[in-house]
């Protein structure tokens, strides 16, 4: 980051721009991915408008929304084991922003570089499932225990799949640092055409498509929201919080709807890179200087783009049935990827 | 394993949707700003006709959520014809109707043999108070305005006496 200004920056300031950029990264995705999409895409497909009075367009209703969460009334159930229920919703908040630092948004642009940051995102992302497990536990309610019981059963099971997609890519890249597959997928050629670089998911199409349903899972977003389905279960390990605790749950479950797609399109969609042929560099020290701004710019279109695709089939398709939604991890997601794994391994050998 | 075709379809009609939104703008409408023509025999509010109610109480006895409150005195009107008998005649002093209790079912209407009271299709009449949703029968009377006319007789109907 500071090689990013240019100028010598001491360590107080570096790590104050981190958390500013860590904030920045998480709360803008979750904001833009809640008007446009929550509030703006889900009407139109239901043929209305949503809201249209707080700003122009209703740009300013996610401010209300905000506005009226942190005035509510922090309420702690009174059988509830209290300091644990109010640390629940910092667990879940506090795993998406572990999550974004692996994120590499240009090439100074990073927090940290992990030689193995693969393996750190996906452990990192499961850590969110301690803090749902807690919520439901610790509300001592049979709702929230029941919806804590089932997001970690289907927590634990769609890691599985998304993790074995991703080995797909990193046997292709040969790397676990995501920074080295951002530029595997920029600078490599289709045979011999490097017009668009070589992004993953062309050879990984299967494994794209096992990692956005896990995704989609992990996000327990609709078809996969057997956790918080408020037609049984009132609202999951959710019902008990309100005011801002809720609002924490609320912008968790979003910011990590963005930075998952961050992580997606950096494993599968070419990250930040344009592909480096186009302007003749040879690896990551070529990169100029001005990617710094445009990879994070190239990074939240993508982010958009596959944001918008959870959100499309989150208003599109009615629930999963609890044994359904297991039986199709375990029976079809895993074994497919399973088989995408031994598939790459057999070409990469080969070829 | 769900069918894919289903699923792709389902996209499409949600997308679907979304472009008719765009193109032709929503089904709804933004209501403050502007409103909705309700349906003609829409059910909004009751209206009095008092001129036609004899204080017989059938609507008050026949309300499901006894909203109703009708009282009423005997008095003397003057005789149809000249040199007759001076008619006794039930005047109306009081007709509420407590539109917080109302679950709009209709049966007063129904069941007034005199077309005192009549559907409007008018809906704007909440209030800050509960207590003001008592409509006395001036308030009741002002609804007339807003009745729509009553639609032609088929033909071949028996008039109405």
């Amino acid at each position: 980051m500071s090689a990013l200004l240019a100028v010598e920056i001491p360590y107080w300031g570096q790590s104050l721009l981190r958390v500013l950029g860590g904030i920045v990264a998480v709360l803008l995705p979750a904001g833009t991915i809640v008007y446009l999409f929550l509030f703006k895409m889900m009407s139109f497909m239901q043929s209305r408008l949503g809201p249209m009075e707080a700003g122009p367009f209703g740009s300013m209703q996610l401010f209300a929304e905000v506005g009226k969460w942190l005035q509510k009334e922090d309420i702690v159930p009174a059988e509830a084991d209290a300091r644990i229920y109010k640390l629940a919703p910092v667990i879940v908040l506090l795993s998406t922003f572990l999550l974004v630092v692996v994120v590499p948004f240009g090439p100074d642009a990073y927090f940290v570089d992990f030689s193995a940051g693969v393996f750190y995102a996906l452990a990192i992302g499961s850590v969110s499932v301690i803090g749902i497990l807690v919520a439901g536990w610790s509300s001592a309610n049979k709702y929230s225990l029941l919806g804590g019981l089932r997001a970690a059963g289907q927590l634990i099971a769609y890691e599985l799949p998304m993790v074995l997609a991703v080995v797909g890519v990193v046997i292709q890249a040969g790397s676990m640092n995501l920074q080295d597959i951002v530029v595997a997928q920029n600078s490599g050629s289709i045979f011999g055409w490097d017009g668009v670089g070589f992004p993953f998911v062309l050879t990984q199409f299967v494994g794209f498509l096992v990692f956005m349903i896990a995704v989609q899972a992990e996000l327990t977003q609709v078809p996969f929201d057997m956790p918080i389905a408020e037609s049984e279960l009132v609202s999951g390990y959710m019902t008990e919080y309100s005011g801002f605790r809720f609002l924490i749950f609320f912008i968790g479950e979003f910011a990590t709807a963005g930075v998952f797609a961050f992580i997606a399109s950096v494993l599968f969609l070419g990250g930040w890179g344009v592909p480096f042929s186009w302007f003749g560099w040879e690896g990551l020290d070529d990169v100029d200087n001005w990617m710094n701004i445009g990879g994070p710019l190239i990074m939240f279109t993508k982010m958009l783009v596959l944001t918008g695709i959870i959100m499309w089939v989150r208003f599109s398709y009615p629930r999963f049935r609890e044994d359904q939604l297991q039986r199709f991890a375990w029976k079809v997601l895993i074994p497919i990827s399973l088989a995408n794994i031994a598939l790459t391994a057999i070409v990469k050998v080969a070829v | 394993m769900p069918k894919i075709p289903g699923l792709i379809k389902g996209l499409g009609v949600t997308m679907g949707t979304l472009g008719r939104t765009v193109r032709d703008g929503a089904d709804t409408v933004q209501y403050p700003h502007a409103k909705e023509a309700p349906p003609v025999r829409a059910r909004g509010v009751i209206a009095l006709r008092e001129d036609n109610c004899t204080a017989c109480m059938l609507c008050a006895r026949s309300c499901p959520d006894w909203c109703i409150y009708i009282e009423g005195h005997k008095q003397l009107a003057p005789p149809r014809r000249a040199g007759g008998k001076p008619r006794q005649v039930n005047h109306l002093d009081r007709f509420d109707i407590d539109y917080a209790l109302c679950m709009y079912c209709g049966i007063c209407v129904e069941v007034c043999p005199f077309d005192a009271l009549f559907w409007s299709p008018e809906y704007e009449y909440s209030e800050p108070r509960i207590a003001d949703l008592l409509h006395d029968k001036t308030k009741l009377g002002e609804w007339m305005e807003t009745v729509p006319e009553a639609p032609e007789l088929e033909a071949g109907a028996e008039k109405k006496k």
